[in-house]
């Protein structure tokens, strides 16, 4: 297995996309990633799904609430994991939760579990930097990365959040939360070039990039580009195709066709 | 310069993301300055004598006390500040603060309405924008104090999202915050979220505690033997037991929601039944399954009706200071109508689940005893629940 840092160079391309774990099922998840792994993403953020994601839009909200609903759980996360490990599969998985899950969970127990299930690095969305060194010590204990977020707001703070980040930097494009929007911070150019000028590991830019327009306009300026809403959108709008055997195939081949389309 | 703790022991701290941190720590920095600045004091105080009526005065329960039949019960009446609740002190503290920092747009969350309310009341004074999250569940559920936010000109967004009530408006309104960092101020309506909004929160409140006290020291002698009040988020508990928390020898109590009881699934009572995590940008006591997902809490109460609870409420119950207890729907609006009859004074639904544990301490206590309790709020704004209550009861 490669390691997260590693990823932007040995990867086909550059896209990181993200999904909800557990929507529209587990069992479809497991297709999504492998998928995903054969159009030659960088790695795959997988979302634990919280009941109160104060960083999300509401995309992102509506498909956590729904695989809330079926119950889906940190543990069925790390099965879903595992599973894509069992069958061979190694692209580099990252585990995006909000921090209460994983406090409920134990600090120490989800960083073993994740290491065992074959996730090699961790966003945890509402942990800055000043509240991170707990989960940092316990991660870097099993080999996991820490992937900080900046904002264009971090301003000063972009050094010292940079100086532990492992495995890659993530750089949200605009203030808000994430979704499909047309902007972004107007400057994102500048905020790109500060975060690339103290950072040691790759840069990945996300929120609101949805179009192939945007994904190759933000190639042009980081290492990674992160896909989160657009393509959440995209499965939700084949929720019933995807859980109806005979459509399914179409359905996948639709999302497949979706990501070659950013990517070309 | 002032500096503030960030923690209460393990409780409090920051966990808000990025994009928010530098709005936090501005806002911080801001609220420093302004404990530096006595002309920021004499504002406030202006507003809070002129504007909302303070100094609320201490009335002693004689037929209350009577009826109890045993230690003497006070009311701190912040029932009778302007709007009809102790919020507006958190309001008009925050928006002066907000002002100070330039900022012109007020943002809020609200439950049953009564911060909303009070959020659009500073608005118009202080002639800013306020837009007030609500979730859609409440907005039906309050459609009055919908009707007075937009009739004080501010918007009222309805929140769709999860369980639609306080703690969803309260993440949409984070959200709100997040996209309009730059000219925005997130008012928040009780002592909860990332530092320095506990420690702000008990700052602007208070005065309600050393009112309190130096009234019960002045008109009778000394300082109580109990203080109560009532605890949501626990904004009027902090203001109140905030001066008394060095007099050792005064037994406070803190009050949650135990709605339909303490052995169901509906209550609000974080601190008795929940256990540590981070809600809302804050380490404390919250109500959540074994996943770590945020559980919906319930109180008859739109107030109290919120699955977490102030940092510093989980530290007082921690050290062992503060003792906190839950009271019903039941036991609650048995007090309600108790108040009424007896004292002429209809409270809010919240404050008499701290007045249903008065009456309890009361009766067991002796005539020397004296039991100071806050009584938070009004029940004008509950007229709905009230009646629907006691249908059949009460013609």
């Amino acid at each position: 297995m490669s390691t997260l840092a590693n990823a932007f160079q040995t990867n086909i391309t550059n896209l990181i996309p993200y999904i909800v774990a557990g929507y529209p099922t587990r069992e479809v998840t497991i297709e999504f990633i492998h998928l995903l792994a054969s159009e030659g993403v960088a790695a795959i953020e997988l979302g634990v799904p919280f009941s109160d994601p104060v960083a999300d839009g509401p995309i992102i909200q509506l498909a956590a609430e729904k695989a809330l609903e079926k119950g889906v759980s940190l543990a069925d996360v790390f099965s879903i994991a595992q599973s894509v490990r069992d069958q061979g599969n190694d692209v580099p998985l990252v585990l995006f939760s909000y921090y209460n899950p994983l406090l409920s969970y134990g600090l120490k127990q989800v960083a073993e579990e994740a290491a065992k299930s074959g996730f090699t690095g961790f966003i945890v969305p509402d942990l800055p930097y000043e509240e991170s060194d707990a989960l940092r010590i316990e991660l870097e204990k099993v080999g996991i990365s820490l992937v900080p977020l900046v904002a264009p707001t971090s301003e000063e703070r972009v050094a010292k959040i940079t100086s532990t980040a492992k495995g890659f930097v993530y750089c949200v494009s605009s203030l808000g939360t994430t979704g499909v929007r047309s902007e972004f911070a107007s400057n994102l150019d500048s905020f790109l070039q500060q975060v690339r000028a103290t950072s040691t590991v790759p840069i990945a830019v996300g929120f609101g990039v949805s179009t192939s327009t945007q994904v190759q306009d933000l190639q042009k300026k980081a290492d990674g580009v992160i896909v989160g809403s657009a393509l959440v959108k995209r499965i939700m709008d084949l929720e019933q195709e995807l859980s109806n055997e005979d459509k399914k195939q179409e359905a996948l081949n639709s999302i497949r066709g979706f990501v070659k389309e950013l990517l070309s | 310069m002032a500096k503030l703790e960030s923690r209460f022991g393990s409780f409090g701290g920051r966990f808000v993301p990025e994009t928010l941190m530098n709005a936090v720590l501005e806002l911080e920095k801001g609220f420093e300055a302004a404990l530096d600045d006595p002309t920021f004091e004499t504002e406030l105080r202006d507003l809070l004598r002129n504007y909302s009526g303070r100094p609320t005065p201490l009335t002693f329960a004689k037929r209350l006390t009577e009826y109890a039949g045993g230690a003497e019960i006070y009311l701190k009446r912040e029932d009778l500040n302007h709007t009809g609740a102790h919020k507006i002190n958190n309001t008009i503290g925050q928006a002066l603060l907000a002002k100070r920092m330039g900022k012109r747009k007020l943002i809020a969350e609200t439950g049953a309405g009564q911060h909303g309310v009070a959020s659009a009341t500073i608005a118009a004074l202080l002639g800013m924008e306020c837009k007030v999250y609500m979730g859609e569940e409440d907005v039906r559920r309050q459609a009055q104090n919908v009707f007075r936010m937009e009739l004080l000109g501010a918007e009222v967004i309805p929140v769709t999202s999860g369980s639609r009530t306080l703690k969803d408006a309260t993440n949409e309104a984070m959200r709100a915050w997040v996209a309009a960092v730059e000219d925005s101020f997130y008012l928040i309506g009780s002592a909860v979220g990332p530092h320095p909004y506990p420690q702000m929160v008990k700052y602007f409140q208070r005065v309600i505690g050393d009112e309190a006290r130096a009234q019960m020291l002045e008109q009778t002698g000394s300082l109580p033997t109990d203080v109560i009040a009532c605890v949501g988020g626990g904004s009027n508990a902090i203001g109140m037991f905030t001066a008394f928390v060095d007099d050792l020898a005064v037994k406070i109590h803190g009050v949650e929601a135990a709605g339909k009881g303490l052995d169901t699934e509906e209550h609000a009572a974080s601190l008795s039944l929940g256990r540590p995590g981070v809600l809302h940008g804050s380490y404390s006591y919250i109500l959540h399954d074994e996943n770590g997902q945020i559980i919906p809490a319930h109180s008859i109460s739109a107030g109290l009706d919120y699955p977490g609870v102030g940092p510093e409420h989980a530290y007082l119950k921690e050290v062992g200071r503060v003792r906190y207890t839950a009271v019903t729907d039941e036991q609650a609006m048995e007090a309600v109508k108790i108040l009424c009859e007896l004292e002429g004074i209809i409270p809010a639904i919240e404050s008499a689940h701290a007045l249903s544990e008065a009456i309890r301490l009361a009766s067991n206590g002796s005539v020397a005893e004296k039991i100071l309790v806050c009584l938070s709020g009004r029940g004008d704004k509950d007229m709905g629940t009230i009646r629907e209550y006691f249908k059949g009861e009460i013609q």
